[in-house]
């Protein structure tokens, strides 16, 4: 595992698990004992060098990391201005980060003596990597996912059956990532005894945002050694994608304390401006889904709201309580970008670099546009390039074609 | 007296088990809930929980999901449902608990919440996604406008955390009679375990909720407790039959 970086009068979370004024658990009574307990079984594994050794082993044979940086040459040619790095998490296993976390949290289970694990997935990428690890570690998996993405992410639908995990589709409400997320958590409350509720963001209740952001800092870890050896240097700019948000803590959280700017970016949907957008942190207001208190898309009676994104991994009304912390403390700025902005991007990546990013991870690459203008030639810029597309391709020839019929 | 205290003391005077039932708010129609409460308090409902309803009711299973949903599509919202506790109020002097989801709490402000519901004849609140840790935040402002806050047990309370949840607890606790959420269940329900939380409830009168159906079940959980909680069955009979000879009904349940 690895370490748990305690950055100079930055010790979020608290005992109760609150990032400053989010955070928290709000779930009802009967999880409670099981969060307790996982609390337990959490900290004991931070502390047991077995388990830190099968983390990291399996992390190296199973998972493929390190995973590499590569200096994006032709992309930084493109702007004329600062160089662009970009951190592979595609080239993991299942094809993006969501697997660091799974690895972590399945072993969790099977140490809590569990023999079912539940998820709930948008993309489908958590959804693989808990079934993946579950068919490797010998476990039952249920993944529940909208009945919207199921359609959207058929190919990662295949993949979790073959891997012999049992996919629920949700109908209620938008049938996405929200929907799925309450119904994850009812399974759970209902099978609570024998279940392990394997959570693939830095969501939920204490101490799930601990606990993935543990597992996903091996991410910024690695590319400061890399970064280092490469260029003897930090970076000067950050860029990931946030739905939930575990991949941007994953790179971010490691650098906190440095000197280094970090952007966060959302999905934008149409635009900010036509309501259709999963942008919460710009647009929501403080709340409580899913078990904490964050930012939340709501509306003026504090319904939660459905949000709109070409990404089903960003097409989330919630975000991760301490992405709520850092916006207030403007550590991290939190910007996005629209469903045309990051296909665009997508395309120009695959044509520069060689490199199919997903819909997700195409977001921070279309931040670009406007951050690299701003840098100067001796920054270092690293963008999490947090999965691949091969599960994007129905979805970027979709989008291909209705803006052809447009013309 | 808080009107849930002074109504379950009379019942255990005379040895008479709690019937309380729960009424997602503006379901089926608008306007239907106070209508439908007095004739559930005509039919001899003891107390009533209102569900203020929300997008995401995560403690709650597909008839109370369908219920909240619908409810928010006739376009309900914490000022009707303030409004329709006031009008219930004029007419009788059932208890009326609130239940809900913090949320939508939150995005009115709480302390205009709890003055509009205390202002409204609200007698107390079950905020099932607010577990102990979390209720010190509320408690003291709760208290301030007189209101009755219940906390819940379920099958995974320590034992020690029982006892802490029973004392801080008002009005009764609420005993969830196994794991899961709001409706039928297909698990065997453990009668043993409801009677050693009543056993252990030293401060308050315990009613028992979650899966009780019928009258079968009103009878065998009261044996064991103060009374039980009717939520998803009600809203089943409701979407069936309408507020018809919904009266009757709980009629037959009280009389179990």
């Amino acid at each position: 595992m690895t370490r748990t970086h305690r950055h100079a009068g930055y010790h979020a979370p608290d005992a109760r698990g609150y990032y400053g004024a989010y955070g928290g658990r709000f779930v009802p009574e009967t999880l409670i004992a099981s969060l307790d307990e996982l609390e337990k079984i959490f900290r004991a594994a931070q502390r047991d060098s077995s388990f830190k050794q099968e983390y990291l082993s399996l992390l190296h044979s199973f998972a493929g990391r390190p995973t590499a940086l590569t200096f994006a040459e032709r992309l930084t040619r493109h702007y004329k201005r600062g160089r662009i790095y970009l951190k592979r998490e595609d080239l993991c296993h299942t094809g993006a980060h969501k697997i660091n976390n799974t690895i972590g949290q399945v072993l969790l289970a099977k140490r809590a003596g569990k023999t079912r694990v539940v998820a709930e997935t948008g993309a489908g990428q958590h959804g693989v990597a808990t079934a993946t690890v579950a068919a490797k570690l010998g476990l039952e998996c249920v993944v529940f996912m909208g009945q919207k993405d199921c359609e959207r992410q058929k190919l990662n639908v295949r993949r979790m059956k073959m891997l012999g995990a049992t996919v629920i589709p949700v109908t209620a409400g938008a049938a996405t990532l929200k929907d799925a997320t309450s119904e994850a958590i009812r399974n759970w409350v209902t099978n609570v005894g024998s279940t392990f509720y394997v959570l693939g963001s830095v969501v939920g209740p204490h101490p799930y945002p601990l606990i993935v952001r543990t597992f996903q800092s091996v991410i910024g870890n690695e590319t400061r050694r890399q970064l280092r050896k490469l260029t003897g240097r930090t970076p000067s700019h950050l860029v990931a994608c946030v739905g939930g948000g575990s991949n941007s803590i994953g790179m971010f959280y490691p650098f906190f304390a440095d000197k280094v700017t970090m952007i966060g970016v959302e999905g934008g949907g149409k635009g900010i401006r036509t309501g259709k957008h999963a942008a919460t942190l710009s647009k929501g207001r403080p709340g409580i889904l899913h078990g904490s208190m964050s930012y939340v898309l709501q509306d003026d009676f504090g319904q939660v709201l459905e949000a709109h994104s070409i990404s089903a991994g960003l097409d989330y009304p919630g975000v991760g309580p301490e992405h709520s912390y850092w916006k207030d403390l403007k550590r991290v700025t939190y910007v996005s970008v629209t469903d045309r902005q990051a296909v665009e991007a997508a395309h120009r990546l695959t044509r520069l670099e060689g490199i199919i990013p997903a819909l997700e991870t195409a977001h921070a690459i279309a931040h670009l546009e406007s951050l690299m203008p701003r840098t100067r030639v001796d920054d270092i810029v690293v963008i999490c390039l947090s999965g691949r597309g091969d599960k994007d391709m129905d979805s970027y020839a979709a989008f291909a074609d209705a803006a052809r019929r447009k013309q | 007296m808080n009107r849930i205290t002074a109504r379950l003391a009379g019942l255990q005077e005379k040895k008479e088990k709690a019937l309380a039932l729960f009424i997602t708010a503006g379901f089926p129609n608008l306007h239907d809930t106070p209508s439908i409460i007095l004739e559930a308090e005509n039919g001899g409902a003891d107390l009533v929980e209102i569900g203020m309803p929300f997008s995401d009711p995560l403690a709650d299973g597909p008839v109370i999901q369908h219920s909240s949903a619908r409810a928010l599509r006739n376009g309900v919202t914490l000022k009707h449902i303030f409004r329709q506790a006031g009008e219930l109020r004029r007419h009788s002097e059932i208890p009326i608990i609130l239940m809900g989801y913090m949320n939508p709490i939150l995005s009115y402000g709480l302390e205009r919440f709890l003055a509009h519901a205390g202002e409204s004849g609200v007698d107390g609140l079950i905020l099932p996604e607010v577990p102990l840790e979390e209720t010190p935040r509320f408690a003291s402002q709760i208290r301030r406008h007189e209101l009755a806050q219940i906390l819940m047990v379920t099958p995974t309370t320590p034992l020690s955390r029982q006892r802490m949840i029973d004392q801080a607890s008002t009005g009764f606790l609420y005993c969830v009679s196994a794991t899961g959420v709001t409706g039928k269940r297909s698990k065997h329900p453990d009668f043993g375990y409801v009677g050693r939380v009543k056993q252990r409830a030293k401060k308050n009168p315990v009613l028992v909720g979650f899966g009780i159906r019928n009258r079968e079940d009103v009878r065998r959980f009261s044996s064991v407790s103060d009374g039980v909680i009717v939520g998803s069955a009600c809203i089943e009979f409701l979407e069936k039959n309408g507020k018809r000879n919904f009266g009757r009904w709980v009629r037959s349940l009280k009389q179990a």
